[in-house]
């Protein structure tokens, strides 16, 4: 498997031509403008046969994916933030049409007031179209997440995202190792449908009105979807593991075993926290790191396993959700952890909106903070914030 | 053009049943559009009264493939169709040749739909688009769009002691649509069956992406008898409200010259949108209506060759 360097976008871009898409339909945005640079490139060059439809919005962008995917197509495409909220209205009918679209979300604020930079507000303001969602730590697992999403898409016949931190990871360079075209074609497989239409033989009507008679039916079926879409995941990771050597699961724990003290986190602040939980360790600290990898679904069962047997653990969102009692990563957990009865002290953390960068330092504060949390037991602790001037 | 012999062998790809009104000319120009195809068609509408009335689930009157996405996105989901399309011929997944087809109102075509329109005119997608044009939101209960001629009352822009109607002159869409320098583009009627059949094949057999503008009289919204609706289409031409014309590669045809322009007032007392505008207070709005068409009358003339240019914009009308 060649080991090479590239950034982020460049690997998304790359892991996308060796996925063969029939179609992708694509507007640019910061951070994600490189991916689709990238793959034009790609295309232009010969090396993959893809309808590439430079549409004039993301709204329409979105669109044409709905069309290219009820049409049997491999669909793939990407955007960020602003291009994410315009298209916000066909997620959902991408998802409840169950299309197997799988976009890269190099994820970004939202305005207002207008930044480029990394945060999760993007994809969390997602969290309720029916679409999958898979974070990145580094440039490989954006690379091997693009991979594993178009064979979950198209097992589950639902639509994925693929989270990517912009421009921490999309604009950085790292080494990672590539599979072979052969090896990732075999791996995808070739693209089926259940409908079409494309297909004359048996013409179906996409996208019909529901009056109040059918529409709660059609709604629980695509609900009852998603019973066992954790599994196909893991499936899937289980199979990319035997391919590549690096198996993936719903998330990862680091020094978490035998931790007292935890963080969860997803996306490159993992990476920055297992650093630091390496230095603390080698102080003697117990201290470790759940990084959640899969959103959607929320993965209950096996994060409250995961973390049950905690002191304390900082649940870290890099998004907020106004006049909630804290970020959308912090409710999921503590509603996970009650009904499971789990009497884990939990304290909710929103970090690095906007670019704001995380830094080592910020991960130390939160263990120096956790015994204290530990000893003021479980309550609904305010959030706290990590990096901004008060 | 197929011989009404041909035409009716070929099998109705709308089925009866649908829930549109009595009179009502949408389904009568899909029908026709459908039939002019020699191959089979794949369809998307926009969200609008075709789509609601033909697919209430669990019953579709479409016996083809059909999509509906959203309501202003039905040019960029065909795009996606036809790339798609175009992805499978290329690796032998599909074979068939087909023609698709994008239906979509007024709403979805002039205003929130017109940027996804001219997305997919500008990449060249062959696509047929059809714009069902009955002159409002008709959907919604009947709000003005910027298809609306001046003088009609909608629910947007009503008639009161303020107001006497939409303000505003209609958008020229099919002129916007010809300068995208697409093949073809046309206006048609759904009371000239054998031109909207004819232009309807040309549009299939435009090698990129065609346009028909079809004025589809709505007998809820523009308040007359439901079987009237094929005669007031072909008073709109008569009076050159709605002329009947094409853009092939650029050059402009009259297909019809009324042998007797009739006044635009027997166009405008058929309908009770129109109504207020037989009253003496508001006799200066039917003029102005009556100089606009003049106007892009003499315009659409001199744009085929035919005519000297005409010489001023008609000012709008004050209310």
């Amino acid at each position: 498997m060649p080991k090479t360097a590239m950034e982020g976008n460049q690997a998304v871009a790359y892991a996308m031509r060796q996925v063969k898409p029939d179609v992708v339909a694509a507007y640019p945005i910061s951070p994600q403008t490189e991916v689709v640079q990238s793959f034009a490139d790609h295309v232009a060059a010969g090396e993959v046969d893809t309808q590439y439809v430079a549409v004039e919005s993301e709204h329409s962008a979105m669109s044409a994916c709905v069309g290219a995917a009820a049409a049997g197509a491999r669909t793939m495409t990407a955007s960020a933030a602003q291009g994410i909220a315009l298209m916000w209205e066909i997620l959902y009918i991408a998802a409840g049409l169950r299309l197997p679209i799988v976009m890269a979300v190099i994820n970004r604020a939202l305005s207002a007031n207008i930044n480029i930079h990394c945060d999760h507000s993007d994809s969390m303001g997602c969290r309720d179209t029916g679409w999958l969602q898979i974070y990145a730590e580094d440039v490989q697992e954006g690379y091997d997440n693009i991979i594993q999403a178009v064979k979950i898409a198209e097992t589950v016949e639902l639509p994925v995202m693929s989270c990517l931190d912009g421009y921490i990871l999309s604009h950085a360079m790292e080494t990672l190792d590539t599979l072979e075209d052969a090896q990732v074609e075999n791996f995808v497989g070739p693209k089926k449908s259940s409908l079409s239409l494309l297909d004359l033989e048996h013409p179906a009507t996409f996208g019909p009105i529901d009056m109040t008679d059918f529409y709660f039916e059609h709604k629980r079926q695509q609900l009852a979807a998603f019973d066992g879409v954790l599994d196909v995941i893991k499936q899937v990771g289980n199979d990319f593991g035997k391919l590549s050597g690096r198996t993936y699961g719903l998330m990862e724990g680091y020094g978490l075993e035998d931790a007292e003290f935890g963080i969860i986190a997803m996306g490159s602040a993992a990476g920055t926290a297992k650093d630091v939980i390496d230095n603390l360790r080698a102080q003697g600290k117990r201290v470790g790191l759940l990084k959640l990898r899969v959103f959607r679904p929320f993965p209950a069962e096996e994060l409250v396993a995961a973390v049950s047997h905690l002191k304390a653990l900082a649940v870290l969102d890099r998004a907020a959700s106004p006049g909630a009692i804290a970020g959308p990563l912090f409710i999921e957990v503590a509603a996970a952890l009650y009904l499971k009865n789990s009497s884990v002290p939990l304290c909710p953390y929103i970090y690095g909106l906007g670019g704001r960068e995380f830094a080592p330092a910020l991960v130390e504060e939160v263990y120096a903070e956790l015994p204290s949390i530990a000893g003021d037991g479980r309550q609904l602790f305010p959030v706290r914030y990590l990096g901004v001037r008060e | 053009m197929a011989n009404l012999k041909t035409l009716s062998t070929r099998p109705e790809l709308l089925a009866g049943g649908h829930r549109m009104c009595p009179g009502c000319a949408e389904g009568i120009v899909v029908r026709q559009v459908l039939l002019a195809s020699d191959k089979p068609v794949i369809a998307g509408a926009a969200t609008g009264c075709l789509e609601v009335c033909t697919t209430i689930f669990p019953y579709t009157a479409w016996r083809i493939p059909w999509i509906h996405n959203a309501f202003e996105n039905v040019a960029s989901t065909m795009s996606g169709v036809e790339a798609a399309y175009e992805a499978l011929k290329k690796r032998g997944a599909v074979t068939q040749e087909v023609n698709f087809v994008a239906f979509a109102g007024d709403g979805g075509t002039y205003d929130i739909g017109l940027q996804a329109l001219s997305g997919m005119l500008e990449r060249g997608h062959r696509v047929v688009y059809v714009c069902l044009n009955n002159e409002a939101y008709m959907n919604t209960g009947i709000q003005r769009s910027s298809a609306t001629p001046l003088g009609a009352a909608t629910t947007t822009s009503p008639v009161g002691v303020r107001m006497a109607g939409k303000e505003q002159h209609r958008k020229d869409l099919t002129a916007i649509v010809a300068a995208h320098d697409i093949p073809y583009v046309a206006q048609a009627i759904p009371g000239r069956w054998n031109d909207l059949v004819s232009k309807a094949e040309k549009a299939y057999a435009a090698n990129g992406p065609a346009f028909l503008n079809v004025l589809c009289p709505c007998t809820r919204g523009w308040l007359y008898e439901p079987a009237d609706t094929l005669e007031i289409s072909r008073l709109a031409v008569e009076t050159c409200f709605w002329p009947l014309f094409e853009v092939i590669n650029g050059e402009y045809t009259v297909n019809y010259k009324p042998k007797e322009k009739r006044p635009v007032r027997e166009f405008i007392e058929t309908q009770g949108r129109f109504r207020h505008l037989l009253r003496e207070e508001n006799k200066h709005i039917l003029d102005e209506i009556q100089a606009y068409v003049d106007y892009q009358w003499a315009k659409l003339l001199w744009l085929a060759g035919e005519g000297e240019r005409p010489s001023k914009q008609p000012a709008q009308a004050e209310s």
